[in-house]
C-alpha cells in the first residue's frame, strides 16, 4: 500500500519534480572513498551542460582542495551511476549521457583512496 | 447533621476506587452519536482492539493528584532557576564551548517536546478507552511543561550569549533542524496507534535513556545546574512515559495476534528513525561537551545493546523480534559521531552553533574509546584540517548535500561493513529518483512512498528558490540562493556558526570570566593571558 491514510487513494504531490528547477536539473556528485568531503554533493545544473564542463569546472571547484586532487589521472577515472559503469564523452551533454533529474554520478580514482586513509 | 443523629460520614474511597471513579467513571457510552463517528481515527491503521477495559493503568494517577504533584515540582524548579540566575550561574559552566551544546539542545530538542505535546493531545482525543486517553492527556501536559521549563531554564543564558533568541524560527528554517522536525511530523501524521508505538515505545522506552542520562550527567559534569534541575523535574514524568510505552505494547500484542506484524513494522521503522535522530546526540556527547561523561559508543553498548537486548528477549514471547537493522547501529557506533562532527565542522557557516577541531588530548581520548576506527579513519582527517587551519585556510565544504528522503540527514553515512565507502541507496518511484541514507530509511519509503514524496527537503527547496526573505528578488542577476538561504534561516555570519575561536561568544566569555572559551585549546584572547600570567 503506498500509504495508510484515513482518505482512500491519498496521493502526495512530488515536491521536487524537475519543472520546479527553472530549466535546470538536480544531480549528485560523489568522489568515492573521499569521505572527508562528508557527503555526495547535490547541485542544480543545466541538462545541456557538456560532461567536459562537469570535469573542468564543477568538480575542481568542489573537490580541488583535496591533496589527492592534483594527482588524478582523468583517463583512469572510473565513472558510474546506480545503473552501472559508463565512459563519459566530454563533448556530449549530461542529457545525452542519460543523466536524468536527481541522478547520482560517482567517480572513483583507483590508487587515490583519501588522504592518509582519512578520506 | 441529621436530626436523628444517625448520619455517618460517607466512607472514604480507597485509592483504587478513587482512581476508577476519576478515570473510567468519567467516561460514558454515547447515545446521540455513533461511536465510530466520534472515534474516527481508530480503525484505518488495521489494529484490532476487542476490549479497552483490559487496559491496565500503570500509574493509577488521577488528575487531581497529577496537578498537585506537578505543581510542587514546578515550584521547586523555579526556585532553583531563580537562585541560578541570581548567582550568575551562566558563568559557572565549563566554558563557552558548552554553550554550543545548549544551542543544539534548544533548537533541536525543546521543540520536539512541543511536538510531542501536540501528538499526545491528539491521542487524548482519539482513543476510545478512558484509561489510555487520560494517560495521553497527562503526557500531553507533561510534554508542554518540558518545553516551557526548558525554554525558561535556557533563557537566562540568552541574556548573555548569542544565538539562542530565535530558536522557534531556526527550528522551522535551519536546514539540519528539519531532521528532528520531520521526525515528529511523521509521527503526528500517523494514526494514533503508530504514534504511540513510535513515541511511547520506540522513542521513550527504548531510546530515551540514551538521550536523558548522558545529557543530564553531561550538564552536571559541566556545571550547568539549570539544566540539571530541569532534568530532575522531568525525570519522574519520563519514568511514567516509559511505563506507558511498555504497557501499550503489551496491550496491543495481547488484544489480537493480527496486531503483532503491524507493531513489529512500527518498531522497526521508529527504532531506525529514532536512532538516526540520536546521531545529533552522539555528536554532542563526543565532540561538543567539554567534559565528557562517556563516549557514544559506550552509551550505545549499555543503553541499547545490553538494556535493549534484555527488553527484546522479554518481548520474544509475543513474537516480537529485535528491531530490523539493529546490527547496523552496532556496526556504526564507532563512526557516527566522527562522521557527523566532520560535516558540521566543514559546514560551520551554515549552522547555528560554533565548531572547532578536537585537540591532541581529545584525539587521544577518541583513540582510546574508539580503538578500531578513530586512528584509522578520522585522526588523519582532523590532523590535516588542523594543518590547514594553521595555514589560515581552514577546510570548508563547497556544496550542499544530497539528502535522505526519509530522515532528511545528508547521505553522510558509510557502508555498514566498510567505513571508507559512502553508502548509496536509491529507488525509482513513478519515474522519479529518491535517495536514502541507509537501508532502514529506504525500507520506510518503500512501505509508504506517498507519505515521503512530498517531504520538504531544505537543500532542494533552496535550489528551487523558495528559501529567501520577503522582498528578495530571485530573478535579480546577483541573486545568490545560498547567501539568501542563510538569511532566511536567521544565521548571521560571525555570530551563529563559524569557528568558536572567532565567535562573539568566545570573546565575551574570556572577557567576562578570564577563563578560556574552550578548555581544550587554551586562551583565544588576551583577557585570559593577563590574569593567568599575573
Ligand atoms: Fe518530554
Ligand atoms: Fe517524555
Ligand atoms: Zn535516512
Amino acid at each position: 500500500m503506498p500509504v495508510k491514510a484515513i482518505a482512500p487513494n491519498y496521493h502526495g504531490d512530488f515536491k521536487d519534480t524537475q519543472d520546479k528547477y527553472h530549466g535546470q536539473q538536480l544531480i549528485s556528485l560523489c568522489w568515492e572513498k573521499h569521505t572527508s568531503f562528508g557527503w555526495p554533493m547535490c547541485m542544480p545544473v543545466p541538462p545541456e551542460m557538456p560532461f567536459g564542463g562537469l570535469i573542468e569546472k564543477v568538480i575542481p571547484h568542489i573537490f580541488g582542495d583535496h591533496p589527492d586532487f592534483a594527482k588524478i589521472q582523468w583517463d583512469q577515472v572510473q565513472w558510474s551511476t546506480s545503473k552501472g559503469p559508463f565512459v563519459p564523452d566530454p563533448a556530449k551533454s549530461l542529457a545525452e549521457h542519460g543523466i536524468k533529474h536527481k541522478h547520482q554520478i560517482r567517480f572513483r580514482t583507483p590508487g587515490l583512496d583519501g588522504h592518509l586513509g582519512g578520506g | 447533621m441529621a436530626a436523628d443523629g444517625n448520619m455517618k460520614p460517607a466512607k472514604k474511597l480507597s485509592l483504587k476506587e478513587n482512581y476508577a471513579m476519576l478515570t473510567r467513571g468519567l467516561d460514558w457510552e454515547p447515545t446521540y452519536q455513533k461511536k465510530e463517528d466520534i472515534f474516527r481515527m481508530i480503525d484505518f491503521e488495521g489494529i484490532k482492539i476487542h476490549d479497552w477495559d483490559k487496559w491496565e493503568d500503570p500509574f493509577r494517577l488521577t488528575m487531581d493528584a497529577y496537578w498537585k504533584y506537578q505543581g510542587e515540582k514546578e515550584r521547586k524548579l523555579y526556585a532553583i532557576i531563580d537562585a541560578f540566575q541570581q548567582g550568575n550561574g551562566q558563568f559557572n559552566v565549563t566554558d563557552a564551548r558548552y554553550l554550543q551544546a545548549l544551542k543544539i539542545f534548544l533548537t533541536g530538542i525543546v521543540e520536539l517536546e512541543y511536538a510531542s505535546h501536540r501528538g499526545f493531545c491528539m491521542l487524548g482525543r482519539e482513543f476510545p478507552g478512558a484509561g489510555p486517553r487520560i494517560a495521553a492527556q497527562m503526557q500531553s501536559i507533561d510534554e508542554l511543561r518540558h518545553c516551557t521549563t526548558q525554554i525558561h531554564a535556557i533563557s537566562h543564558y540568552s541574556k548573555y550569549f548569542e544565538g539562542m533568541a530565535n530558536f522557534p524560527e531556526q527550528f522551522d528554517r535551519v536546514w539540519y533542524l528539519s531532521i528532528p522536525k520531520s521526525f515528529f511530523e511523521d509521527a503526528c501524521t500517523s494514526g494514533p496507534f503508530e504514534f504511540i508505538v513510535a513515541i511511547s515505545f520506540a522513542f521513550e522506552y527504548v531510546l530515551t535513556n540514551l538521550a536523558f542520562m548522558p545529557w543530564m550527567s553531561g550538564a552536571a559534569f559541566n556545571g550547568d545546574m539549570s539544566t540539571v534541575s530541569f532534568g530532575f523535574s522531568a525525570q519522574s514524568d519520563e519514568a511514567r512515559h516509559m511505563t506507558l510505552g511498555i504497557e501499550v505494547i503489551k496491550f496491543l500484542l495481547e488484544q489480537d495476534p493480527a496486531n503483532v506484524a503491524l507493531v513489529q513494522k512500527w518498531i522497526d521503522k521508529w527504532f531506525w528513525r529514532g536512532y538516526r535522530l540520536l546521531a545529533l546526540l552522539a555528536t554532542m556527547m563526543d565532540y561538543v561537551l567539554p567534559k565528557r561523561v562517556m563516549s557514544w559508543g559506550e552509551a550505545w553498548t549499555i543503553y541499547y545493546e545490553e538494556n535493549g537486548g534484555a527488553l527484546f528477549a522479554d518481548l520474544a514471547r509475543y513474537g516480537i523480534k529485535p528491531p530490523k537493522y539493529a546490527d547496523v547501529t552496532i556496526k556504526e557506533k564507532g563512526r557516527v559521531s566522527h562522521e557527523m562532527w566532520s560535516v558540521f565542522y566543514a559546514n560551520r557557516d551554515a549552522v547555528n552553533f560554533s565548531t572547532w577541531l578536537p585537540s591532541e588530548e581529545e584525539m587521544a581520548w577518541f583513540s582510546e574509546k574508539y580503538p578500531d576506527t578513530f586512528d584509522k579513519y578520522y585522526r588523519p582527517r582532523f590532523e590535516h584540517w588542523r594543518q590547514l587551519e594553521k595555514e589560515g585556510k581552514p577546510f570548508t565544504c563547497k556544496c550542499l548535500p544530497q539528502l535522505c528522503q526519509v530522515c532528511q540527514w545528508p547521505c553522510l553515512y558509510t557502508e555498514p561493513d566498510d567505513a571508507t565507502e559512502f553508502l548509496h541507496r536509491e529507488t525509482e518511484y513513478k519515474g522519479e529518483t529518491f535517495h536514502f541514507c541507509s537501508d532502514g530509511c529506504k525500507d520506510i519509503f518503500a512501505d509508504e512512498p506517498e507519505k515521503y514524496v512530498h517531504a520538504w527537503l531544505p537543500v532542494n527547496q533552496i535550489y528551487q528558490g523558495n528559501c529567501f526573505l520577503p522582498g528578495v528578488d530571485p530573478t535579480a542577476p546577483d541573486f545568490n540562493p545560498l547567501v539568501e538561504a542563510l538569511k532566511y534561516m536567521g544565521l548571521k555570519p560571525g555570530v551563529d556558526g563559524g569557528l568558536l575561536k572567532d565567535s562573539i561568544d568566545a570573546q565575551r566569555w574570556e572577557q567576562w570570566t578570564s577563563r578560556p572559551a574552550n578548555i581544550h585549546e587554551g586562551a583565544y584572547t588576551d583577557f585570559v593571558r593577563k590574569t593567568t600570567n599575573g
